[in-house]
């Protein structure tokens, strides 16, 4: 090694991520990591294996399972199950329906995304989760650009954004009461960027969906939804076939695809590093109102 | 794919001003002109400009999150943006500036590089600028960029900036504040942001984000004593890894290399160091700030909280320090009582045995005679801990330096601490 210490953007977010895992398995009795099948929780689950090697990944992964997704989701997640040799809990959206939890929206945009706070806080305390690690980022939106990196939620769940605890240089506080718990985002000051450019680095396999394929799409909003059997189509909307890939991946009824041809990972960094739009800018969720995400995140959601 | 991407640093720098500064006006300004502003953001924020009544599109609706911030039009909490150039990244720590938050600005100082200080050309050095300034020097950051602000409405003149540079040097030199620089800018008209202004010729320097783009990365942290605090300890305890043993940790500062004598603290015994991993990468060398996992020859007890250090290097070990802190909350500090202290990756007892002075954070006057604190104070205390810890102070060293107050009644953080000095 030469005389020059320098450590780039990558290496250094890197570090600070798996410093900030290690002391959620030190912090807490009972951690899970929420694993979506989306790249953001790939590769959060990618550097906690990397933090505790040799060792064995410490912590389950949980899906909240909306019922609604891509299978080739289901089939990415349950093949890194197998290759990390990890433990899957899946919490079912289903489930709380048909058990009177929550009640499905109804209407042409109706979708199980806030459905899933339920489902998601139901299975923490089933389970006796007294940590959830999210790939949430700070740059995805406005509201998270606040949120703490050890983000404390109480009895119910909720978040209170305007009585957060401080948070100073790397000490972080785990401190609760019995009942509460705590989300962690080990990948707060990522960038949609950061992300793909570490995927790159490391080489790490991706589900094929954030690659171009051809798929039967239809249009709503201006955005691309994908016509899967369960989507209702409005009598003016029609399904094409048209070239695309995801951008973020999360449940089907709110997940927008972008028209692209990306290939490869550097494709889709030159596509990113040109394109003027938010990926959360594909997000119907997200364009309910202008504090969507804070109102869902006060009351449980990811 | 462009080639630099992977190979970019990062700037952590944090942004201070009072409300109409145009700390928010300057942040998306950067923002806007390195065109890391997407047009579904510039949408929604023209939107909200027009229900809110704003003739021009208001900037800082793009960094104003919270629904309360937004329908009160102020900046409650530090926000953390992020942009890139072609040359480096950067993450802004985004501070309110009022007064009753200079909890706030502690706490975006506290992982900042370099902090920019926004004064406002018409009215000079205030008040708020001493304390901006104070409190940024005091949490070791080690540049200042005093940017002059609202340049258009003073004709561009140089000599305002001149007078005003005059006064902020002085006040530099009596709070011992070193290292900073002024670019005269207009962050409405984007006047030397990121492109250079043509109606200030008599200027010379850089404009802000070409600063940015090239101030030297402290890379100081690698040249001083190794610290490495044990986060955590990897033993697999599986038939490929049978012996495996291994501490891992961030590297707090310094570097170590295999081969190299290590005393653990505080117990005092000494080992060498047999094998450095990042994950399962083998490496000759570590430094700061990376997360790794150290192999030692023998098999000694060490666990979270031990602190490993180079035996020539060896930091004090004390119960009994001098802190400057900042309180965060509304429980006030009480005297006597019992806080939990975490340092570093350790947690013991303290408490705080005086008030030495509080500190009027405008004046910097020293108040004596003072038996608690409130949320918003600073002050330098003395406070004893239940048990010896090494320590440094925190000039030396801002990650061995530093340390929170939690209430254990509330799980809450309540104060922020950096070490002075040691007894």
């Amino acid at each position: 090694m030469g005389q020059d210490y320098k450590i780039t953007h990558l290496k250094e977010l890197e570090s600070e991520a798996i410093y900030i895992l290690r002391e959620v398995a030190e912090q807490f009795q009972n951690p899970c990591i929420l694993f979506s099948g989306g790249k953001d929780s790939i590769v959060v689950t990618y550097l906690a294996y990397k933090a505790f090697y040799p060792s064995k990944l410490p912590f389950p992964l949980l899906h909240i399972d909306t019922g609604h997704n891509f299978q080739e989701t289901l089939d990415y997640r349950d093949e890194l199950v197998k290759k990390l040799n990890a433990r899957l809990i899946v919490g079912s959206v289903q489930q709380s329906i048909d058990e009177g939890r929550v009640k499905e929206e109804t209407g042409y945009s109706a979708s199980r995304n806030k459905l899933q706070t339920v489902t998601l806080l139901d299975t923490i305390e089933k389970y006796k989760f007294d940590v959830a690690i999210g790939g949430a980022r700070r740059d995805e939106e406005k509201a998270r650009a606040k949120e703490r990196i050890f983000s404390h939620r109480d009895e119910f769940g909720q978040w209170n954004p305007k009585n957060q605890r401080p948070e100073l240089w790397n000490l972080f506080n785990g401190h609760k009461n019995e009942g509460e718990h705590f989300r962690v985002f080990p990948i707060s000051n990522w960038t949609e960027m950061d992300v793909w450019q570490y995927i790159y680095q490391e080489q790490i396999a991706m589900p094929s969906l954030y690659f171009t394929h051809t798929r039967d799409v239809f249009q709503r909003d201006g955005q691309w939804l994908a016509a899967l059997p369960f989507m209702k189509l409005k009598p003016t909307e029609k399904v094409e076939t048209r070239q695309v890939r995801c951008r973020t991946i999360g449940d089907v009824t709110c997940t927008g695809l972008t028209l692209s041809t990306a290939h490869t990972l550097e494709d889709i960094i030159d596509e990113i590093a040109a394109t003027r739009i938010t990926e959360r800018g594909g997000r119907a969720d997200d364009k309910r109102s202008e504090t969507a995400m804070e109102d869902r995140k006060k009351a449980g959601y990811f | 794919m462009e080639k630099g991407y992977l190979d970019m640093e990062l700037l952590r720098f944090t942004t201070a001003g009072s409300v109409d500064d145009g700390k928010s006006t300057l942040i998306g300004r950067l923002l806007y002109d390195s065109k890391s502003i997407f047009e579904d953001q510039l949408e929604a924020m023209k939107a909200a400009s027009i229900n809110r009544g704003n003739e021009e599109m208001n900037l800082a609706l793009l960094t104003d999150g919270l629904r309360a911030e937004r329908e009160q039009g102020i900046t409650i909490d530090v926000a953390y943006r992020y942009f890139a150039t072609p040359k480096r990244k950067f993450i802004i720590a985004d501070t309110p500036g009022h007064i009753e938050y200079t909890r706030n600005m502690v706490t975006g100082a506290s992982t900042a590089d370099l902090a920019i200080i926004l004064v406002d050309a018409r009215h000079g050095v205030l008040e708020q600028t001493v304390r901006h300034s104070y409190i940024a020097s005091l949490l070791g950051i080690e540049r200042i960029v005093v940017c002059l602000n609202k340049m258009d409405l003073v004709d561009f003149s140089e000599e305002i900036y001149l007078k005003i540079k005059e006064d902020y040097s002085n006040m530099a030199k009596k709070l011992d504040i070193q290292n900073y620089i002024f670019i005269p800018i207009s962050a409405k008209f984007g006047h030397n942001v990121v492109e250079k202004s043509d109606k200030m010729l008599w200027y010379k320097g850089k404009t802000l984000l070409d600063y940015l783009e090239t101030v030297p990365i402290g890379h100081s942290v690698v040249k001083k004593s190794f610290r490495f605090p044990v986060q955590h300890v990897i033993r697999p305890i599986s038939d490929q890894f049978h012996d495996f043993r291994g501490y891992s940790g961030r590297v707090a500062s310094g570097k170590i290399a295999k081969g190299d004598a290590i005393t653990i603290l505080p117990s005092g015994k000494k080992s060498i160091v047999s094998e450095l991993y990042f994950a399962q990468t083998q490496l000759e060398e570590a430094y700061a700030p990376q997360s790794v996992t150290i192999c030692l020859k023998d098999d000694i007890d060490v666990s979270r909280g031990d602190m490993i250090v180079k035996s020539e290097q060896l930091p004090k070990l004390s119960s009994d320090f001098e802190l400057m802190v900042c309180w965060l909350r509304e429980d006030s500090l009480q005297l006597r009582k019992r806080y939990i202290i975490r340092f570093a990756t350790q947690e013991v007892f303290g408490m705080v045995k005086c008030i030495n002075y509080k500190l009027d954070v405008n004046s910097l006057e020293q108040i004596k005679d003072v038996d608690m604190l409130k949320m918003n104070d600073m002050a330098k205390i003395t406070l004893h801990l239940s048990e010896e810890v090494p320590v440094d102070t925190y000039k030396e060293n801002r990650v061995t330096g530093s340390l929170i107050f939690i209430d254990p009644d509330t799980n809450d953080t309540i104060g922020a601490g950096m070490i002075v000095s040691i007894k």
